[in-house]
This record gives C-alpha cells, sequence and structure tokens, in this order.
C-alpha cells in the first residue's frame, strides 16, 4: 500500500507553516504506511562551495557535536550541526565527494540519508504521528517537502529502507507501488557507478533518476525515460532543489490526486491528506492521468 | 431537513443514522458537513432518502445503494457507488477510478470527468459522464448503459458482455471484443431517455454506440487472437 504527500509553496508566506502542514498530510495517511515514516524538506541553501548532508546513527546517544568540532580540525573549515532524534544536518566547506570520503575513513558507522544544498531527509521506522513528534516537524520550515508512509511490501522494515530514498545532490523520490524489474536495473546502474545502500526498489527508481540527469537530461526528460525504462507499478513524487514533480505509470494503478491554489500545490495518494489544507475546498483538484509527468518548480 | 457533521459525529454515527431511516422516517432530507475525503460515506443505504455531501468525498461514497439519492457536491474518489443496487448518485466534480464498479442498478451521474476503469464489471447499472473517462472503462462490463460525454480512454468496452456504450467524443481505442455497433431509433431513444434522468443538454444524435461482438463468450481457438 504506502502513501505519499507532497507539498510545495508558490506563496513565500506558507513556507512557515510548511512541516505543520506537511506533518498533517503524512499523519493522515497512516493507515496506508503504519510502519515506518520518513520526509524530505527542502530549505535553508547552504552557503555557496558548501554542502549540506543529513546523516543517521543507530546509535542514540552519538557525539555529534565532537563530531562537527573533529570535522572542522580536520577538514580545515567550520563545520555546523543540527541535531534531530537519530538525525543530524552537518553543513560543510567543501565538496561532497571529499566530505563523504572523510566520513567514509572516520565514522563509517554513519549513512547519509540525503546530500545538496538545501535537501534534509528524516526517516524512521515507527507510527507516522510518533515519526513527526521524534522530529518534531512540525516546526520546520522550508519551500517545499515530500512523505511517505510505508507499508513494506519487498523490503525489511528498518530506517534504512524507510523512503524517501535520495542517491543525488538535492534529489529524492518517494514511491507507492511496486517496480519488477528493479535488480536488473540496479546492476546495469551500478556498473555505470550508481551507488546503493539498500535492496529496496524505490531506491532503484532514484538511482536511475540520477543516473538521467548526470548524464546531461533535465529533469522531466528523466521521466520521460523512466516510463519507457522503469516496469512495474507507481505513482512518484519527486522533489528536486527548486522543483516538484509527480508521475504515475501508464497503468495508473495506484492512487493519487493532485490540489493547486494561487498559494500552493499539494499531491497525495488520498484526498484526505490535502481535504485540510487551506483553501483546498476551494483548490483545483484533479487525479493525474497516467504517464504523463507533472511538475512545478521556482526560480 | 436534518445536518450531521462528519467532524463532529464520525463516520460510524453518520452511517449508523442513515441506516435506521426507513420509508416511513419523518425526515428523509439530510445533508452530511465536513466529508473531508473520508472513506465509505453513506454507504449501505436502503431507504427513499435524500443525502446531500457538501463537500469532496472519499473513497466508495454511496456504495451497495439501495434506494436513495446521494448528491456529492463536489470530486468523489475511487469506487463512487460501487455495486450500487438502486437509487440515484450524482457527482457534481471529477470521480476518480471504478466508479459504479459491479452497479447492479440504479442511475450514476458524474458531472465532471471520471478516471479509469470507470463501469468495470457492471451488472446492470447505468452510468452518465458529462465529461470524458480513463483507460480500460466499461471492462468485462456484463449489463446496463454507459454514457460518455466527452472521451473515452484506451481499451474502452474491453472483454464486454452485454453493456451498452454511448460516446459522444473520441475513442483513443476499443478493447477486446468491443466495437461499434448501429445506433437504431430504440437506442436512441434509451440514450435519450437517460440524459434526460441526468439532467445533461446533449443531443442524442452527436452520439456513437459500442458494445460486444460476442467473440469471447465461449472459448473458439479461432478467435485466440482477439484475446
Amino acid at each position: 500500500m504506502c502513501g505519499i504527500v507532497g507539498f510545495f509553496t508558490k506563496n513565500p508566506e506558507f513556507e512557515s507553516r510548511l512541516g505543520e502542514h506537511l506533518s498533517s498530510m503524512l499523519i493522515e495517511m497512516s493507515d496506508r504506511g503504519p510502519d515506518s515514516a520518513g520526509v524530505a524538506i527542502y530549505r535553508d541553501p547552504a552557503p555557496k562551495e558548501s554542502v549540506k548532508l543529513a546523516l543517521f546513527s543507530a546509535d542514540d546517544a552519538f557525539p555529534w557535536k565532537p563530531l562537527a568540532k573533529e570535522m572542522t580540525k580536520s577538514l580545515g573549515h567550520k563545520a555546523d550541526v543540527e541535531v534531530r532524534a537519530s538525525h543530524a544536518i552537518i553543513v560543510v566547506h567543501g565538496d561532497l565527494d571529499g566530505v563523504r570520503a572523510w566520513l567514509g575513513e572516520h565514522h563509517p558507522e554513519l549513512r547519509v540519508m540525503s546530500a545538496g544544498s538545501t535537501i534534509e531527509i528524516y526517516k524512521e521506522k515507527g507510527l507516522p504521528k510518533d515519526v513527526v513528534r521524534r522530529f518534531a516537524l512540525r516546526e520546520i520550515t522550508g519551500t517545499h517537502a515530500l512523505g511517505h508512509t510505508r507499508m513494506a511490501t519487498e523490503s525489511a522494515v528498518t530506517t534504512q529502507h524507510s523512503h524517501p530514498f535520495s542517491t543525488g545532490l538535492d534529489l529524492c523520490l518517494v514511491h507507492n507501488g511496486s517496480l519488477s524489474n528493479h535488480n536488473r536495473l540496479r546492476r546495469r546502474l551500478e556498473r555505470d557507478g550508481v551507488e546503493f545502500q539498500t535492496d529496496n526498489d524505490t531506491e532503484v527508481a532514484a538511482g536511475y533518476l540520477t543516473w538521467r540527469l548526470r548524464q546531461g537530461a533535465s529533469l522531466d526528460e528523466a521521466l520521460e525515460a523512466a516510463i519507457r525504462d522503469l516496469d512495474g507499478f507507481y505513482t512518484f513524487a519527486i522533489g528536486t532543489k527548486n522543483g516538484f514533480a509527480v508521475l504515475r505509470d501508464p497503468i495508473a494503478c495506484k492512487h493519487a490526486v493532485l490540489a493547486e491554489t494561487d498559494d500552493w500545490v499539494a499531491m497525495a495518494t488520498e484526498y484526505r491528506s490535502i481535504a485540510t489544507l487551506p483553501g483546498a475546498d476551494k483548490a483545483r483538484i484533479w487525479e493525474p492521468v497516467p504517464a504523463r509527468i507533472y511538475s512545478w518548480g521556482r526560480a | 431537513m436534518a445536518e450531521l457533521d462528519l467532524a463532529e459525529v464520525g463516520l460510524r454515527a453518520v452511517n449508523q443514522q442513515l441506516h435506521a431511516l426507513s420509508r416511513e422516517s419523518n425526515d428523509l432530507d439530510w445533508r452530511l458537513l465536513n466529508p473531508l475525503g473520508r472513506h465509505s460515506i453513506a454507504v449501505g443505504l436502503d431507504a427513499p432518502a435524500k443525502v446531500t455531501v457538501e463537500g469532496h468525498a472519499g473513497f466508495y461514497c454511496g456504495g451497495m445503494n439501495k434506494q436513495a439519492e446521494i448528491i456529492i457536491e463536489g470530486h468523489a474518489g475511487p469506487g463512487v457507488a460501487e455495486n450500487m443496487m438502486s437509487g440515484t448518485v450524482r457527482v457534481k466534480g471529477n470521480a476518480s477510478q471504478s466508479a459504479g464498479a459491479t452497479g447492479h442498478g440504479g442511475l450514476l451521474v458524474i458531472e465532471g470527468d471520471a478516471s479509469s476503469r470507470c463501469g468495470i464489471s457492471m451488472k446492470g447499472i447505468d452510468i452518465v459522464v458529462g465529461g470524458s473517462v480513463g483507460h480500460m472503462s466499461a471492462f468485462m462490463a456484463q449489463l446496463g448503459t454507459l454514457v460518455i460525454c466527452g472521451d473515452a480512454g484506451e481499451a474502452l468496452g474491453d472483454s464486454i458482455y452485454e453493456a451498452k456504450l454511448f460516446v459522444r467524443g473520441k475513442v483513443e481505442s476499443l478493447g477486446a471484443d468491443c466495437i461499434e455497433k448501429e445506433m437504431t431509433p430504440e437506442h436512441l431513444e434509451t440514450l435519450g431517455s437517460l440524459l434526460e434522468r441526468a439532467g445533461i443538454d446533449a443531443d442524442p444524435e452527436d452520439f456513437r454506440r459500442y458494445g460486444s461482438a460476442r467473440k469471447l463468450y465461449n472459448f473458439d481457438v479461432d478467435h485466440a487472437d482477439a484475446y
């Protein structure tokens, strides 16, 4: 089953309540996915020539502040850290490859959940309402966000297997459905240098988009190619640094509804997630047509 | 007229009150406030009541309806009026997939568009769609009438039995064993009467009729390509 939600602000006044709206939407999808939940939030761009990483530690008492100090000393630039339950957001001057290499060498026990300039991913096992509380998601501000409530059908229930998946800079994907050709596709992508952290089918879809974007495709072009190359059932919501897109497979088995006002765009598996948003009763509401890409962006 | 607020009393209490109605009930005119996309609103009714849902409904609204006239003043989620027996369900907005699925009788009117699989496995229900329908509509439709005032998506009427399909706009493609058929005066009359009951202003002469070629009723190896 699974539930997915997305909220994209068009009017900056809505940025201050992004976390509030996203949390309500996510909790409303609990019936569809009670085993894990996760969000990707786009906010606070890292300074130029810096990277922002969302890191996860299985150890609740992980010493994040000493890690920041260690990074600052070792990399020669100040590393800022903000802790949120089992995750921490680190912003540090430098290129991603260098920072990743340092983390891999000094702290292989940490897992990179997302990397880029604005993206922050938080995900955990448990009921959506507990995940919302644990990460204090209601207070988070930002420009756009995606969320996922998971009912596992094809791989383990763990923090790592929770959605969203991010395999490229600022790119993330949430998925309702299941892919049937993910193993073959994963092997092909791995040969081309795409790295995967789990055996989850959705991570392959995220990796596929990263691979296409890396080849110079636009997000719309990457999604057009995905319709040809990904086999299975899916409704995807995709986030990029400045944009948001929705795509359903050509058979459109998996539910999805879109709503748009002058102030925001919202996507959810079911309308009840959108119902409580301000202005929802007056919004333009429609069901996304199969195999058609819907996308929004801001400059 | 009586009002029930779904946000206050909850879905179960609303449906219980509606199930308690009979032909002799004092108030048969109900308004349901704050539907907020909840599932299974006003399902299983069996009384000549008029029930108006003030807003957008979730899955299965008006399912299994008998006798009642249900009006959704917004959009409807998947499976609206699923397995309806009699009465009327009217959706003022758009409807999601599987609208009127397996319906045995009654009339479903969707003033906007319906998504994929509209009228899947219909068994006697009449469905009138003011706009267009998505792919695989009337899949395995057995009996009843589906009227589409707009366009139809891919594979209309795939594996259809005796249901009648009328389409005013374009048909993207016909499914297995579905063919265009002659529009006789009798069909024009049936269609005209349905459009009138649905309150949709359209000329029956503008429609084309589709139905079963009846080649797939029994397995015949000569028809293997049609499957």
